[in-house]
């Protein structure tokens, strides 16, 4: 047991302690999105309403779910990156070489990035009073899993892209061509509601749409009152989030065993 | 379980070029071998295989007694590899480095802390223990990265390039080290270089020359081929100069840049006569015992680069 373990926690610690001398990776990571959702969440507040809300959800309130799966999104990407420079300055070799199957290396590093976000969206959640989010024990609880499931996920996804690339330049194309779009049509920044519809069906489709309806609705756990209107039921949202961390481990543990340097 | 490295007819393509072309030699514990070549020789590609990154494709490779194809896990709890490229985190300090290297082979605890110390120890560099890798010299680093590398007794220590980038007295203090371990551990040393000297320092030599393996032995034996001496003429000539002299005093010589190469006996005469009936076209003349850049030359035609 030990055998197995060991590799595991030596990669995960090497994961934390890296961004932790980094500090500039802990502070990027947080406040673009912390930027976006104060700037952009008090300027649309005072025009738009989101459509489908009730209750008069404001749009700052709207959109701070999103923001949290934003962080999420960005720490555990780019902890990933962490896999593309080790390949880059040879460190990565030496764990290629070691005796470690794949498989324990990827959840190493997947559980390293997911440690990451998970604390940074820990941070942001002590701002929800801000946002005008109060919840009680059972919310807090749920909403935590909810939380490290998404970072799981999102880590995963960055690991079977970082571990194809050899520069972080091509990572950042991917982020943006197709990871921000992502976090877009989630339902992050606009409801799903009163879109056109092949826009319906393309957030219908994004697997992030469900983790940001599971995280909305654990959030929102404790108030009786339906605070956003047409969106996915709690169980499928959970269970398509479970898949999605589960495709994108093997995803990633496939990609990893056939790459060779 | 059988004490070599045996490679028997290993071929390697990339697509339609091919690195290595039914290569076979094998290796013993204790000894030191190093795989000898100029840049696209193969030596890359062959020491890629052999630290298991990329697979067989064609032939044989068995290492210990176990087959690289069939048994990769057995095979990597028995090497230590150094690569070319530094393999170290800069970001962590030396012994985080090497803590982290043992717990991906199953060391820890105690035993773990003590064979990282006895290891600094040995490589000179306890003083540097809690000091980031960023801050060590290239030749420090170097030293880690050794101690990482056999920091779980390996039975068989891989080098890629070992010396690159290290002056003459931290590369003689490497050979040295290679030397001891291989001696006293009896571990199998294998190590590529495209620098004579390094080549001189081991038991054999294999010398590769684009893909193949064009010559197998001691540094000595192969030097022995060569015969006699070796004169380097440099001056402004052409073809027509190398047939004079090849007709004049019956020799061979190879004729590369400004640089003609005749290998001879009794080469002292063979200076001062082509000095005395060349006394224009000759500039610069070398004298010297053959260097395995002889034996490259002679066995390749092509200069050693």
């Amino acid at each position: 047991m030990q055998k197995i373990l060991l590799p595991i926690t030596t990669i995960w610690w090497r994961e934390i302690i890296r961004f932790y001398r980094q500090r500039s990776r802990l502070f990027s990571a947080i406040a673009q999105p912390l930027v976006f959702w104060i700037l952009i969440g008090s300027g649309l507040s005072a025009s738009f309403q989101p459509s489908g809300s009730v209750n008069g959800l404001s749009y700052i309130e709207y959109f701070y779910p999103g923001i949290v799966v934003l962080v999420l999104l960005f720490t555990s990407i780019f902890a990933t990156i962490s896999v593309v420079n080790d390949r880059r300055e040879g460190f990565l070799q030496g764990i290629l070489v070691a005796p470690v199957p794949r498989w324990r290396i990827v959840l190493a590093q997947a559980l390293g990035g997911t440690t990451l976000a998970f604390l940074q969206g820990v941070l942001l959640l002590i701002l929800a009073p801000m946002a005008g989010i109060q919840f009680g024990a059972a919310s807090l609880v749920f909403t935590l899993s909810v939380m490290a499931l998404l970072a799981f996920g999102l880590t995963n996804l960055g690991l079977l892209i970082a571990w194809r690339m050899d520069s972080t330049q091509g990572f950042h194309a991917i982020m943006n061509l197709l990871l921000i779009p992502i976090w877009l049509l989630s339902g992050a920044f606009f409801p799903s509601a009163g879109v056109p519809g092949w826009l319906a069906w393309i957030m219908k489709f994004n697997p992030l749409t469900y983790g940001l309806a599971a995280f909305r609705h654990s959030l929102y756990l404790d108030t009786t009152a339906k605070v956003f209107g047409e969106g996915p039921a709690w169980a499928l949202s959970m269970l398509i989030t479970g898949l999605f961390c589960i495709l994108t481990y093997v995803g990633a543990t496939i990609t990893a065993s056939t790459q060779t340097n | 379980m059988e004490n070599r490295l045996e490679v028997e007819n290993l071929s390697h393509s990339y697509q339609t070029r091919r690195a290595l072309n039914n290569v076979s030699f094998d290796v013993s514990c204790g000894e030191i071998f190093g795989l000898l070549g100029p840049n696209g020789s193969g030596k890359t590609t062959l020491f890629r295989v052999l630290s298991t990154l990329t697979p067989v494709t064609s032939g044989t490779v068995r290492i210990l007694g176990y087959n690289l194809t069939t048994e990769v896990k057995a095979i990597r709890n028995l090497l230590g590899v150094v690569f070319q490229h530094p393999g170290l985190d800069v970001k962590l300090t030396v012994t985080e480095n090497l803590r982290h290297h043992g717990h991906l082979y199953g060391l820890s605890g105690k035993v773990l802390h003590r064979r990282i110390a006895e290891l600094l120890e040995q490589v000179g560099v306890s003083d540097r223990a809690t000091d980031r890798v960023e801050v060590l010299s290239g030749g420090l680093q170097r030293r880690v990265e050794i101690a990482k590398a056999i920091l779980h007794s390996p039975r068989v220590l891989l080098l890629d390039e070992p010396t690159s980038g290290l002056d003459v007295t931290v590369r003689r203090q490497l050979n040295d080290y290679l030397r001891v371990l291989a001696d006293t551990e009896n571990i199998l040393i294998l190590l590529t270089t495209h620098l004579l000297d390094d080549a001189e320092a081991c038991n054999r030599v294999g010398i590769l020359d684009n893909g193949s393996l064009v010559a197998l032995g001691a540094p000595d034996e192969l030097k022995a081929q060569v015969g006699g001496d070796v004169i380097l003429i440099e001056g402004e000539f052409n073809e027509t100069f190398s047939t004079a002299i090849a007709e004049k005093f019956g020799v061979s010589p190879v004729l590369t840049d400004n640089q003609l190469r005749v290998e001879c006996e009794r080469g002292h005469e063979f200076v001062r006569d082509v000095v005395a009936a060349f006394p224009n076209e000759v500039q610069t003349v070398q004298f010297g015992r053959p260097t395995l850049e002889d034996v490259f030359i002679k066995l390749t035609g092509n200069p050693f680069l």
